[in-house]
């Protein structure tokens, strides 16, 4: 009765003009953000290498070193000031966080939350000014009394600097400043943890305290270290706070309190970037190009770190 | 004749009384005042410090709630209430800088905040007087610019990701948003540096290239924003328009974008929030300058933050009417920052469609 049954016409839908136009146009768009990305990248090594290649004695600006010797101070500074603002930023994120998530009244918690996005909102460069006008005058008094005291711990021995503009000012204007993004991403996975769990250990008779150790922390381990380095790459790439409340010079030390401190790669071009010329340009775009690397690397850590536990931090 | 003992009450046995780590609190803080009153009319510490006092006080406070709550709760319950204290501590400490900051930029800034300060530029102007009107117009403009390059194509990458998006590009795109979210704003001021010295030549210095910068900052945060707000539209609203034999094209532009169009003016405005102080990269391609400058492709620029932090760093012959100057700035920027992030918030507020019954 029935031969080969013959394959159903393909049925293929109109293509329309306007719906090809459109979607060229959110392709291109995408597109572009490669595109840009790729041009950062591309530009920054172009206008970078003669930096790097740069002979001592060429430019003013690297005198008789070169560029690993002139860069090598700043990139230790860089991680210095980050290292100290997010030993003071973390144990205080994860506490406000928890604080706003599970001991604050619940119509309190969000009016708590708007808060400390304020902090968010302020620009840097008003941090920055807050921090060399009000903050260093504050802080003078306790680094003459560290030193004076403290001066056994390594980082405080040495001489209190007369003007309270040190790195460990800096990293404190640097901390106040990622607190708001850590606290945040912290108060995100706090409050994704699964209800079931909290009741079980208070219905087991344990302490707030308890459950929090028990049922939050562990949930939200993955969310609090991709905080951490959120935070760190936040810190890394300052330039402003930074620029205005340090007195930099060219120094590798570890000495928290007085007035020759390590500058940041940031805050170097900040402020030489207005007076340099010709190869001293290069070279600061080197500078920026090892930043930026830096930062690359770790913003991606952190995003794997949150994207390999999304389904189980909580935390987008 | 019954003798009456009080039962005791089993959920309030062996447990500390309501009021009593208020209690402890103000002890402490007693305590440790009188102390420091004894030390200040001894001659030992120089003048009696409030914010010593209070500091001393709260350490004093912890360490007394756990004893007291050891010898009555136990150790669980100590640790307990140890921990609610460092927790109330932090978050305060946290508010500190916050308030601080406030005051300080109200109570200095208030100085200069006069009719010369937003109708003056600073062409001329040596020592006290001038205002800040070249830097605010500056600010203005490249920011406005910034936000005509950055909404569009933020707008269409997100509408990509979300609507049309399925394979890897997607997902290169939506990581590299992210990357690009974490790009030092400095970075991005040497990027648009380096592209336009490539065109004009070393030394540009130019609007144009500054708003550039801008939107390689303002981009990723517009991206975002417009995604979430997109992927919140409900399904159902597309599948009817689609039933309807509306295109796809057409769906997007009259159905979906209208629908989010209150969450993507928020989304655009907390960009334009937190671009408009970005000093770093309108440092280095912008310049400084103090004359008025309407032009984008014309030579330096002044803009707020920019204008802060020069009053700040290069004070001329009168410092105090630089400092002055800084604070008037910083304030002016702070206030800014604050209308848009509070208009965009009650705009979200108000106009967000009401999804459900």
């Amino acid at each position: 009765m029935t031969g080969a049954a013959l394959p159903a016409p393909r049925i293929t839908a109109k293509q329309r003009p306007g719906d090809r136009i459109f979607s060229s146009a959110a392709v291109l768009a995408g597109s572009l953000i490669l595109v840009t990305l790729a041009a950062v990248t591309i530009f920054l090594i172009a206008q970078g290498i003669p930096g790097i290649l740069a002979e001592p004695g060429e430019t003013t600006i690297l005198r008789d070193r070169d560029f690993w010797s002139y860069v090598g101070p700043l990139a230790f500074g860089t991680l210095w000031a980050a290292a100290l603002a997010l030993v003071m930023a973390t144990p205080l994120s994860v506490g406000i966080a928890l604080f706003i998530s599970h001991f604050a009244p619940r119509r309190l918690a969000q009016v708590l939350g708007y808060v400390i996005d304020l902090l968010a909102a302020v620009p840097s460069v008003v941090f920055g000014l807050w921090g060399g006008l009000v903050l260093a005058p504050l802080v003078r008094p306790m680094y003459a009394w560290l030193t004076e005291n403290a001066g056994w711990i390594p980082i405080f021995n040495g001489q209190a600097s007369a003007t309270g503009r040190t790195i460990l000012t800096a990293a404190i204007v640097l901390a106040v400043m990622i607190l708001p993004i850590m606290t945040a991403i912290n108060r995100e996975v706090f409050l994704q943890t699964p209800r079931l769990h909290e009741e079980a250990a208070l219905a087991l008779g344990s302490t707030r305290w308890e459950m929090i150790r028990m049922a939050v922390l562990p949930f939200g381990r993955a969310g609090m270290v991709s905080a951490a380095m959120l935070g760190l790459g936040r810190a890394l790439g300052e330039t402003m706070a930074v620029a205005m409340v340090l007195s930099p010079s060219t120094v590798v030390s570890f000495f928290v309190l007085g007035s020759t401190n390590p500058n940041t790669i940031a805050a170097n071009i900040a402020l030489s970037f207005p007076e340099a010329y010709g190869a001293g340009v290069n070279v600061l775009i080197a500078t920026g190009l090892v930043l930026f690397v830096v930062t690359f690397v770790v913003n991606a850590l952190a995003r794997y770190v949150v994207n390999r536990r999304r389904e189980f931090s909580g935390a987008n | 004749m019954a003798v009456t003992t009080a039962t005791p009450n089993a959920l309030t046995n062996g447990r500390l009384p309501r009021l009593a780590p208020w209690a402890i609190l103000l002890g402490s803080w007693a305590v440790v005042a009188v102390v420091m009153g004894l030390f200040t009319l001894a001659g030992t510490v120089g003048e009696f410090s409030l914010v010593g006092t209070i500091f001393f006080g709260t350490i004093l406070y912890g360490v007394a709630i756990y004893v007291v709550s050891l010898s009555v709760e136990g150790r669980r319950q100590a640790v307990d209430r140890l921990v609610t204290a460092l927790v109330l501590t932090a978050f305060i400490i946290a508010l500190l800088p916050l308030v601080s900051l406030l005051t300080t930029v109200v109570a200095n800034g208030t100085a200069r905040f006069d009719l010369d300060f937003f109708t003056m530029s600073q062409r001329n102007v040596v020592g006290a007087g001038g205002g800040a009107l070249h830097a605010i117009v500056g600010t203005l403009l490249m920011t406005g610019v910034a936000t005509l390059i950055s909404v569009p194509i933020g707008l269409m990458t997100a509408v990509y990701l979300v609507e049309y998006g399925r394979g890897a590009l997607a997902r290169a795109i939506t990581f590299l948003v992210d990357v690009m979210t974490g790009i030092p704003s400095i970075v991005a001021g040497l990027f648009a540096y380096a592209m336009f010295a490539l065109i004009f030549g070393p030394g540009v210095r130019m609007g144009f290239a500054g708003a550039v910068a801008l939107s390689v900052l303002m981009i990723p945060v517009v991206v975002r924003a417009c995604e979430e707000l997109l992927k919140l539209v409900p399904n159902e609203l597309r599948e009817a328009s689609y039933a309807l034999g509306v295109p796809k094209w057409l769906t997007i532009t009259k159905v979906v974008l209208p629908t989010s169009i209150a969450g993507i003016t928020t989304g655009v405005m907390l960009a334009i929030s937190r671009v408009i102080g970005e000093t770093a990269p309108l440092l280095l391609v912008a310049g400084f300058t103090q004359s008025m400058n309407y032009d984008p492709f014309d030579g330096r620029m002044q803009s707020l933050p920019v204008f802060v932090f020069t009053s700040y760093a290069n004070q001329g012959t009168d410092g105090a009417a630089y400092i002055e100057r800084a604070w008037a700035g910083a304030l002016t920027l702070i206030v800014i920052v604050m209308v848009l992030n509070l208009a965009a918030r009650l705009i979200a507020r108000i106009f967000a469609p009401k999804l459900g019954r």
